[in-house]
């Protein structure tokens, strides 16, 4: 825990007290933060969640407290963004919606199951095994997916574009979604909505790590209507989350938020224009290469015996 | 009947030999945005009305005390390969914050039967009263509480930290940590001759959160829809003007 001491007072003279989290932490620290997953974020087109959680537990933030201020981080770093994509074009507002449905009915479940661990103490495991799980899945197919890629492009021959006809083809209640050329079922989408919702609740993201490739190789969504659409999504279950956590468990801080959103939103602009300059796999593969470090980082945790067996939990069950 | 009264008068008359009279240097701490720990400072004096009497010198014990909680404590073992939560204790009340400054080391200050009436040290501070069955040993448990709050100065054991001029002026300071929790923090001195509390002194220092602290962490808890519409609502327009701001740099 950042406290600061005595000796060390005149250093600190920009520590800040946060309200709901009830822990004095440095400003620049956070601000910091914001800024360098701001970077990240803008670089590679995430909203930069699944790190920011994780790096908020390392500074003391308490878990709860992180997870839901982080949701409604995400909000705020996500309405910029949409609001370009609108500008563009870029939104299937029609499968958005459908996302939407399924992600606020996983919103809602995700905190049942929260509340319900929280209450049994397994709910640090419980975020840091999901975040192992999909980290070091995306993680893994990202990494070998780009290296294909480089040495596709390296060897000169073109990549095949398949269309494929699935299962998304096959199951009843098809529509038609215009903007992205589908006509599917809507059951699919629905699913998916429902599983990212799950996991923007317990694990405090956004979940675009997980719906863009979701959408790409699972519905056969066009690359460019996948981000905006999924951000679309995402502010409204994010919304959703933070109000449940706000009125459930109290552990939405609004000091932190804000000083987080700020640094995210300077480094956005930042990273944008790094990954402007970088090629897209190049970008890929770092991306792919930071996921498998959290992931690694998180696992090795779990696995290692930790140096304090004992932990506690204010208020007892 | 005289005699029992006579023998109450004996007995009773050396508690009020000695006395404590106290001065802090605050009776309350604000919590504020930009508060990072607070220090208080505790003077006071021993007022007599006789000579100082003879034999082993006089202790003084401070002891400050934060709201108390129940507390979770869990222990993790090996299942499956991971660390995981497999067993918990509830402590039933348990300070949030608690410091015990004392004249000399504890134990020469202060013995067991008095610390089990007054609660002083800081294993007597905390109240546990059942295990489950499942448990064997809790004590382990409550030593991992103190261990934890003690890294992080939320327990504070300051032995030989009260200085004592002439038998009759004392002072101490207890550093009070950033992470604090509101409430009462009851303030005890403690008079004590070979090992016995002769006399004792209890006030309260007032911790609150103040200002926007304040506004904002009662709106949480009483008006929570509010407050989550207006964390939206306040992060979406910081992020929409952060970036307006930044497109309006570039151009």
């Amino acid at each position: 825990m950042l406290i600061c001491e005595e000796k060390r007072r005149k250093g600190c003279l920009m520590h800040i007290y946060l309200p709901i989290a009830e822990v004095s932490v440095n400003a620049f620290l956070l601000l910091g933060l914001g800024g360098l997953v701001g970077v990240l974020s803008g670089m590679f087109g995430v909203g930069g969640g699944f790190l920011m959680t994780p790096l908020l537990f390392f500074i003391g933030i308490p878990p709860a407290v992180a997870v839901a201020t982080e949701a409604n981080q995400i909000v705020a770093s996500s309405f910029s963004g949409v609001l370009a994509h609108f500008k563009r074009k870029t939104v299937d507002l029609k499968m958005g919606t459908v996302l939407l449905i399924g992600g606020l009915v996983g919103a809602a479940l995700g905190v049942v199951v929260f509340n319900h661990l929280k209450a049994l103490g397994q709910v640090d495991l419980l975020v840091k095994l999901c975040y192992v799980l999909f980290l070091g899945i995306i993680g893994s197919l990202m990494f070998i997916e780009s290296l294909n890629a480089i040495r596709k492009s390296n060897s000169g021959t073109a990549v095949p574009k398949k269309r494929k006809h699935g299962l998304v083809h096959k199951l009843p209640f098809k529509m038609r979604f215009r903007v992205s050329g589908l006509y599917i079922s809507v059951i699919p989408p629905l699913i998916v909505g429902l599983l990212v919702g799950i996991l923007a609740a317990i694990m405090g993201v956004g979940g675009g790590f997980i719906m863009v490739p979701a959408m790409i190789y699972i519905l056969g969504m066009p690359t460019k209507v996948v981000v905006g659409t999924s951000l679309f999504q995402i502010i409204f279950v994010t919304a959703f989350t933070t109000m449940l956590h706000a009125t459930t468990n109290y552990t939405v801080d609004v000091v932190l938020a804000v000083l987080l959103l700020v640094g995210g939103v300077i480094g956005a602009q930042i990273g944008t224009r790094i990954g402007v300059k970088m090629k897209a796999e190049q970008l890929r593969i770092l991306l792919a290469l930071m996921v498998l470090a959290v992931c690694g980082k998180l696992a090795f945790d779990l696995l290692v015996m930790p140096s304090e067996l004992y932990s506690l939990g204010v208020g007892g069950h | 009947m005289i005699r029992i009264l006579l023998a109450f008068i004996f007995l009773t008359a050396p508690l009020h030999a000695e006395e404590v009279v106290l001065g802090l240097s605050k009776d309350r701490v604000d919590i504020t945005t930009s508060f990072n720990g607070s220090e208080i400072l505790l003077f006071g004096a021993i007022k007599r009305e006789e000579a100082i009497p003879d034999g082993p010198p006089i202790g003084v014990i401070v002891t400050i005390s934060g709201p108390l909680q129940p507390v979770t404590v869990r222990r993790k073992s090996n299942r499956f390969g991971i660390w995981v939560n497999t067993a918990a204790i509830e402590v039933d009340s348990a300070p949030a914050f608690y410091a015990v400054a004392s004249s000399a080391p504890l134990n020469e200050t202060l013995n067991d039967v008095e610390d089990l009436r007054h609660h002083i040290s800081i294993p007597r501070a905390i109240r546990s009263v059942g295990a489950p069955d499942t448990i064997t040993d809790a004590e382990s448990f409550t030593e991992a509480l103190i261990r934890i709050r003690t890294a992080s100065g939320q327990y504070q054991l300051l032995e030989n930290q009260v200085a004592v001029d002439s038998q009759t002026l004392f002072r101490t300071s207890v550093q009070l940590p950033s992470a604090l929790v509101e409430g009462d923090y009851t303030t005890r001195i403690f008079l004590t001759r070979d090992g016995k509390v002769i006399s004792q002194l209890e006030t309260s220092i007032d911790v609150d959160k103040v200002g926007l602290e304040r506004w904002l962490f009662d709106l949480s808890r009483e008006n929570a829809v509010l407050y989550g519409l207006m964390s939206l609502a306040i992060a979406i327009f910081a992020g929409w003007s952060a970036s307006a701001v930044f497109s309006l740099i570039r151009q």
